[in-house]
């Protein structure tokens, strides 16, 4: 594009991965290139032109414009450069009559089928097609206008936020290919053939009605104004560029905001950017509506009651009225009558103030993270056998994966840029193990199957992998040689007489899980077989009551085989939200400081009092769930809520309520009131990561820069209101600037050792461990031994939850997200996203459906022994029988009121999971819904 | 002795009423006392014949040429064949036609019921297969490369350096692929042989497998040939039953099989990436090339594809020695090419000639000249992307460089002729409007310059600007032969060319607005 200058310039074909290069000429000038690079790119990264329109270097060269034709010595004709591979030796033209004469002549039939409406275009200036018949000087199109055309086709709008004008198709496949080779998806396609060659989306369905996911890839490739972003359409073409990080889930996209002043008209995914590589999702490329959405709440609030209507405030007052009412509970309660909560969507310096302040201003422990609802069992259970909370490769690991095991995840769905990679390595003939207790699309999709589906009832995890490590050891797959070498010899031992007993067999896990006993053990040996196996897991593996258990569970399974320190290999967790990750190392638990170490570590709490001029409390303050049942206790009096919307998204929900309810100060920072602030005395505006100065850390322990693309909103950035309060409190706080508090992050953590925005700047994202060794950081961790020195096997005994169905519930609901909407939907829902999900159903199969009564589309009430709620019925046999699934990105769905206070015995996770529960056909209206 | 009569099963022969003159013969006999047995064999390939009944004496095969139904009573007196009778052309193998071809490759053509392999086998079938036998891989490669042997699809690239290519490979698995989609308008020498010698088609693939280390083959036949898709699905069946084909093929415990699969009826599938694509079950996009298919063809895996008539060859390749079969033909231009001599001719059919004799002497001497009594006035050489020639033209030897040397080409061997009455310029516009029809729709100057080929020259032929019009067309040939990615854009401006040259009267009104000759 030329209208913004763009960081990635676009050779034209992928780069080769071989360091063997050799020499050729091309215009007489000497080019090194990359054995295996096609001439195209060697030519275009020498800085010598060749125009180009269906090659774009994202995707594998197609050969169809015949535009970027050249002449080599010694060949007949006028090869594609872009098809042409590189060889010593090799003379190339680039510029010869010939070349010039067909180049124009192929110009000139692409515009004798083009509209001539460049100036009124929306890609005007943005055409790679208008560059390229400028470059080769097309001055007429002498065949006329008045032939065969497709001027007259039709625009489909039918996408909120992409039009598709065929009239301005040249069919360079870039789209349909993206859709293949980027998305993998397959939704679009080629119809007819010759001239009457057209794209359609599925079975030329509307763009809407499709299989399109809307990921943007396609509106990114299409070198022509036929795919475009509306908003491009509606404000024309932006004119700068700030890189920053996406702020849905934690797969961590770069993406490029393209703004025209601070409107920002585009993101594009940033092609440099390691966890993406140029690809995003609907959500990521174009969820961001919500951050100017009229709900914002944009200045300071504060009520003397719950009851009260809220009053606008200045920011002094809002702050002072917040400290006066937590200091008045401190006098009166003591210092630990008051805490905090930091949220995975802020950034890592805001979430380090929120915690700062709580251990120094606040002088407790009670600080906690909304990760204890999602990821805490994953660094628990991490860090208990491989000595570090956090996934052990990066995302491109698994381009090196033979055998992928997905368990409690739906990638395609909630980390859909992951996805995309992982099927694209599917694709390239990597074998799937899928344990889930829904059929999710990665079981079955466009030129995706998975080998096994291991289809378990909910809350069984721990039985099915104690199965499959019982074929393990008892089928002699243990990688004795990694486990003599890396693992705490006695440890292992210890648990292989364990998991060798009869108990874990599959023949006995079948019982539980229902997953027939073969099919767990061909999993098995498939898993322990294959050179390179890697496990991806989410919020199916850490939700439960055995939550812990399973991480561990899958940590002794990888080191078994030997399936750990390599690119292909690992344990990885497929982080929820943006910055869970970072929120954690963060120092965001009661009874750790940043880097997961130990508040009660004289050396470590000493390091923080010296720098921080402060006594630190060596003891835990209380988990989330603590603070709860304190808050109803009367003991727990005061709260300070950082972007989470505790009431809606935490388990039984008339629990959270009362607590909330019982607070004597409950200070809320976010963007819009939410159900929490229902019950909130302050509430603090804060920014969307449009306007945010940081860094997110994502699923693969990547430091993401988050750059403000416009100013804050409402004045004051999260970090400094949080200051400000922490001065107010009586500890004064003060940063200039966010790059400061990375400073401090920094110097204080030996993980994050070296990092500074200048760095992250200089050096694009990293992933700590960063250190003086690895000054660029760890792409995977525990390659040559464990960061806790041996690898610890854990025993792993299943205990069934406590949550059973039973002859009054005799359901199991399990939730999970779709691909259009993220979490409790505060932002999507804010968005055209709604599109594709305008309300939650509850999936249930054919057989359970019949047995009720209830057929698609029926209202039915879903009731626990904790609450009950209304939905819409969606009857389909991707659940098994007995087995219910719903998303909860509504807040009518109000999912939580019937999940239970069940939790993970090491770290309190919710165990939203699993829920007993019964259906039934009514009459009561759908849920509330705002 | 039972008598044996034959009538073809040919898809030609039947057009021309061979099922309703073997239906007849079969009641006939059912109701006589003559003790005979009609076999249905495959056509000769002397159309004008058809049907051609065979009765077989002591004193070889007598013919009776276009016979109808009513007339089969009448074919045999006493039991014996009426050799008085007016359709008796005599002895077959002495009719002018057939007898001055130099048949290698249809050899066994019309001598046999296609599926009997005894009667293959007792015809010199498999005697290049079993001398193969007795070679190595490389030894075969040799003796195709001594043969001269090119490919009879139409791009006449040596045989040898694909086989020697694919033989290289490492690649454990490889494919042999037989392309059957006869495209081109005038051909038919592929169905032909299928229908009437199948087993000589299984023996070549399974001497390219031998070769080559391949263990699976494809044949892709096109979908408008059902009747050569029933013989050759039939073929198979018995080959495998026979232990030709399947586990111990190649011997040593070599597996070699093959695999039908049918066109939909796309011309440019008979190109042969776009092929692969269709048998891999995608659409029928061409790949750019390299890599060739000899190094990734079918599902990414090294593949020598060959047309029928080339694997066809092989078996005499190997069975009479590339040197043998090298001494046919000329220049470089080795062997024998089944021509198919089609359009305005008296007599149409199968003339295979070693290469080398004139296009006027198949005309004349085989083809025996125009249909409609009317002179002849131009052939159309190669299929629907070959050059049209002038009579000036016609003493060019049948060889690949010498054509080449006049903007023509052989391509598959096709020949159309055309009598005085032929609109040249229509068919110059055909030549773009077939290459619009089948266009595949992936390169540009195919996609959309073939259909602009039309438009423009539409209006040279209305008489619009036709100076500018005919420099445009011009200029659209170039785009299109530089710049196409497959051969069906690249070569669709060589009969639009050659009207251009030889007979720009055709397409370019005079003054008056009239087109002249």
């Amino acid at each position: 594009m030329s209208a913004v200058d763009h960081v990635h310039r676009d050779l034209g074909t992928p780069g080769s991965e071989t360091d063997r290069s050799v020499c050729l000429t091309i215009d007489g000038i000497a080019v090194e290139a990359a054995e295996g690079t096609s001439v195209l790119r060697a030519a275009l990264a020498a800085g010598i032109g060749i125009p180009k329109l269906c090659a774009t270097d994202s995707l594998e060269p197609f050969g169809s414009c015949r535009v970027c034709l050249v002449e080599i010595q010694g060949r007949k004709g006028t090869p594609a450069s872009c098809t042409t591979p590189v060889e010593a030796g090799m003379v190339v033209r680039t510029q010869t009559e010939t070349l010039a004469r067909v180049r124009k002549g192929v110009l000139e039939l692409y515009i004798s089928d083009h509209p001539l409406d460049c100036l009124t275009c929306a890609a005007n200036g943005d055409c790679e097609l208008q560059d390229v018949a400028g470059e080769v000087g097309l001055r007429e199109v002498r065949y006329g206008m008045a032939g065969a055309n497709h001027l007259a086709e039709p625009k489909d709008v039918s996408n909120p936020y992409l039009s598709f004008d065929p009239s301005k198709c040249i069919v360079c496949s870039r789209c349909v290919r993206a859709c293949e080779e980027t998305q993998g998806t397959f939704a679009l396609t080629v119809a007819g053939r010759g001239f009457d060659s057209a794209i359609v989306a599925s079975a030329a369905d509307p763009f809407i009605d499709s299989e399109c996911v809307s990921c943007g890839a396609c509106v990114q490739a299409c070198p022509t104004a036929t795919l475009i972003d509306k908003s491009v359409v509606e404000h024309g073409q932006p004119d700068r560029v700030v890189k920053t990080t996406c702020a849905y889930c934690g797969v961590g996209c770069s993406l490029n905001a393209e703004l025209k002043g601070d409107q920002l008209i585009r993101m594009e995914p940033d092609a440099d950017g390691g966890a993406n590589h140029g690809h995003a999702c609907v959500k990521g490329r174009f969820a961001w509506g919500y951050a100017t959405h009229r709900d914002r709440v944009l200045k300071p609030q504060v009520r003397e009651r719950i009851d009260e209507p809220w009053r606008e405030v200045s920011w002094d007052e809002a702050i002072d009225f917040a400290a006066q009412r937590f200091r008045a509970i401190t006098d009166r309660y003591g210092r630990h009558a008051i805490g905090g909560i930091s949220s995975s969507r802020c950034t890592n310096e805001e979430v380090f103030v929120v915690q700062k302040m709580v251990r120094a201003a606040f002088g407790n422990n009670n600080i906690d993270t909304c990760a204890r609802v999602c990821h805490s069992p994953t660094g628990y259970g991490l860090k208990q056998t491989f000595g570090t909370s956090a996934g052990t490769q990066d995302f491109q690991s698994v381009d090196h994966a033979d055998v992928v095991m997905v368990i409690g995840a739906n990638p395609t769905d909630a980390h859909p840029v992951f996805a995309s990679r992982l099927k694209r390595r599917l694709r390239e003939g990597a074998q799937l193990i899928v344990a889930d207790p829904r059929r999710i699309d990665l079981v079955r999709s466009a030129h995706v199957e998975a080998s096994h589906h291991l289809q378990l009832r909910p809350g069984t995890n721990v039985a099915l992998i104690n199965a499959l490590a019982h074929v393990v050891v008892t089928e002699g797959l243990v990688d004795e040689a990694f486990v003599d070498e890396r693992c705490e010899r006695e440890s292992f031992e210890r648990w292989r007489t364990f998991i060798a007993a009869q108990d874990h067999s599959p023949e006995t896990a079948e019982t539980f899980t229902g997953v027939p006993a073969d099919e767990l053990r061909l999993a098995a040996r498939l898993y322990a077989g294959a050179r390179n196996a890697t496990i991806y897991y989410g919020l199916g593996v850490t939700e439960h009551s055995q939550g812990s258990t399973m991480v561990m569970g899958l940590a002794n399974l990888a080191m078994a085989t030997g399936h750990i320190g390599r690119d292909g290999v690992g344990v990885n967790p497929l982080r929820g939200q943006n910055n869970v990750q970072g929120a954690c190392d963060m120092g965001s638990f009661p009874h750790e400081l940043s880097g997961y170490r130990h508040i009660s570590d004289d050396g470590v709490r000493g390091s923080f009092e010296t720098r921080w001029h402060v006594h630190l409390d060596a003891n835990p303050g209380l988990r989330i769930p603590n603070m709860l049942s304190q808050a109803i206790g009367g003991e727990f009096r005061g709260l300070f809520i950082q972007g989470e919307d505790l009431a809606q998204s935490d388990p039984n929900t008339q629990h959270v309520a009362d607590a909330l309810r019982s607070l004597d100060c409950l200070v809320v920072q976010d963007l819009f009131h939410n159900e929490t602030s229902e019950f909130a005395h302050v509430f603090l505006p804060g920014t969307s990561f449009l306007e945010k100065d940081g860094t997110f850390t994502n699923a693969e322990r990547r430091i993401n820069r988050v750059r403000p693309v416009m100013a804050a909103k409402a004045g004051l950035s999260e970090w400094e209101a949080v200051s400000r309060l922490a001065t107010a409190m009586g500890y004064p706080m003060h940063y200039d600037n966010a790059a400061q508090i990375m400073d401090e992050i920094a110097e204080l953590t030996p993980t994050f050792r070296g990092v500074s925005f200048a760095k992250l700047d200089r050096e694009g994202g990293m992933q700590w461990p960063v250190s003086d060794a690895a000054s660029l950081g760890t792409r995977i961790l525990h390659e040559d031994h464990f960061v806790r020195g041996k690898g610890e096997f854990i025993l792993t005994r299943y205990v069934p939850t406590d949550e059973r169905s039973n002859r009054r519930y005799p359901l199991l609901l399990t939730t999970g997200r779709i691909l259009s909407q993220y979490n409790v939907g505060t932002q999507t829902r804010r968005t055209a996203n709604i599109a594709w999900h305008a309300r939650d159903v509850l999936e249930i199969h054919p057989h359970d459906a019949e047995l009720r009564g209830i057929v698609d589309g029926d209202v039915v009430l879903l009731s626990s022994r904790k609450g009950s709620t209304t939905l819409a019925a969606h009857v389909t046999d991707r659940v098994t029988e007995g087995v219910v699934y719903t998303t909860f990105h509504h807040p009518g769905t109000a999912a939580n009121v019937v999940t239970t206070e069940n939790s993970d015995w090491a770290t309190n996770c919710p165990e939203y999971k699993v829920t007993a529960v019964e259906v039934r056909p009514t009459n009561e209206p759908l849920g509330r819904d705002d | 002795m039972t008598a044996l009569i034959f009538v073809p099963n040919d898809t030609g022969a039947c057009s021309l009423g061979a099922d309703a003159v073997a239906a007849a013969i079969e009641a006939t006999l059912a109701i006589s006392r003559i003790d005979a047995r009609v076999i249905r064999n495959g056509s000769r390939g002397a159309y004008a014949l058809e049907p051609l009944v065979e009765v077989e004496t002591t004193d070889g095969r007598f013919g009776f040429s276009r016979v109808e139904p009513h007339q089969v009573a009448g074919l045999f007196v006493a039991g014996v064949p009426d050799r008085r009778h007016p359709s008796c052309i005599g002895l077959v193998d002495d009719v002018p036609f057939l007898k001055r071809q130099t048949r290698l490759t249809f050899a066994r053509a019309g001598l046999m019921d296609p599926l009997d392999l005894d009667a293959y086998r007792a015809n010199g079938g498999f005697e290049g297969l079993a001398r193969a036998c007795t070679l190595t891989a490389a030894q075969i490669v040799d003796e195709v490369r001594i043969s001269g042997l090119r490919g009879r699809g139409g791009a006449a690239f040596p045989a040898a350096v694909k086989w020697q290519t694919v033989l290289d490979a490492a690649d454990p698995v490889k494919y042999v692929v037989c392309n059957a989609d006869e495209g081109d308008s005038g051909t038919f020498a592929d169905r032909l042989l299928i229908e009437a010698d199948p087993f000589q088609l299984i023996e070549g693939m399974l001497i390219a497998a031998m070769a080559t280390g391949a263990t699976q083959g494809y044949v892709y036949l096109r979908s408008e040939y059902p009747r050569a898709r029933d013989v050759l699905t039939r073929a198979l069946v018995a080959a495998r039953r026979a232990g030709v084909l399947g586990r111990d093929a190649c011997g040593a415990g070599r597996a070699f099989d093959i695999d039908l699969r049918m066109g939909a009826g796309s011309y440019v599938c008979g190109e042969e990436t776009s092929m692969l694509e269709s048998i891999e079950g995608k659409r029928g996009l061409v790949r750019f090339k390299p890599p060739v298919p000899a190094v990734r063809g079918l599902f990414g895996k090294p593949t020598l594809i060959h047309n029928v008539l080339t694997l066809a060859a092989i078996t005499t390749v190997l069975g009479r020695g590339g040197a043998a079969y090298a001494a046919f033909g000329t220049g470089r231009s080795r062997g024998t090419m089944p021509f198919q001599l089609g359009g305005n001719v008296a007599n149409g059919g199968i003339v295979e000639l070693p290469f080398g004799a004139s296009v006027r002497s198949v005309l004349q001497e085989f083809g025996g000249g125009s249909r409609s009594g009317r002179p002849l006035r131009a052939v159309q050489i190669g299929g629907p992307l070959g050059a049209y020639l002038p009579p000036s033209l016609w003493d060019t030897p049948l060889d690949y460089e010498a054509f080449a040397a006049h903007s023509a080409m052989l391509g598959h061997g096709g020949i159309v002729a055309f009598d005085d009455t032929v609109d040249i310029g229509e068919q110059a516009q055909f030549a773009m409007q077939f290459c619009a029809h089948e266009s595949c729709g992936k390169c540009t100057p195919c996609r959309i310059g073939s259909v602009r080929g039309v438009e423009v020259i539409e209006r040279i032929r209305r008489g619009e600007r036709t100076i500018e019009n005919v420099a445009l067309l011009e200029d659209l040939c170039q785009t299109m032969e530089t710049g196409s990615l497959c051969a069906l854009g690249g070569l669709t401006p060589m009969p639009v060319r050659s009207i251009l040259k030889h007979f720009p009267g055709d397409l370019i009104p005079r003054e008056d607005g009239s087109a002249s000759k």
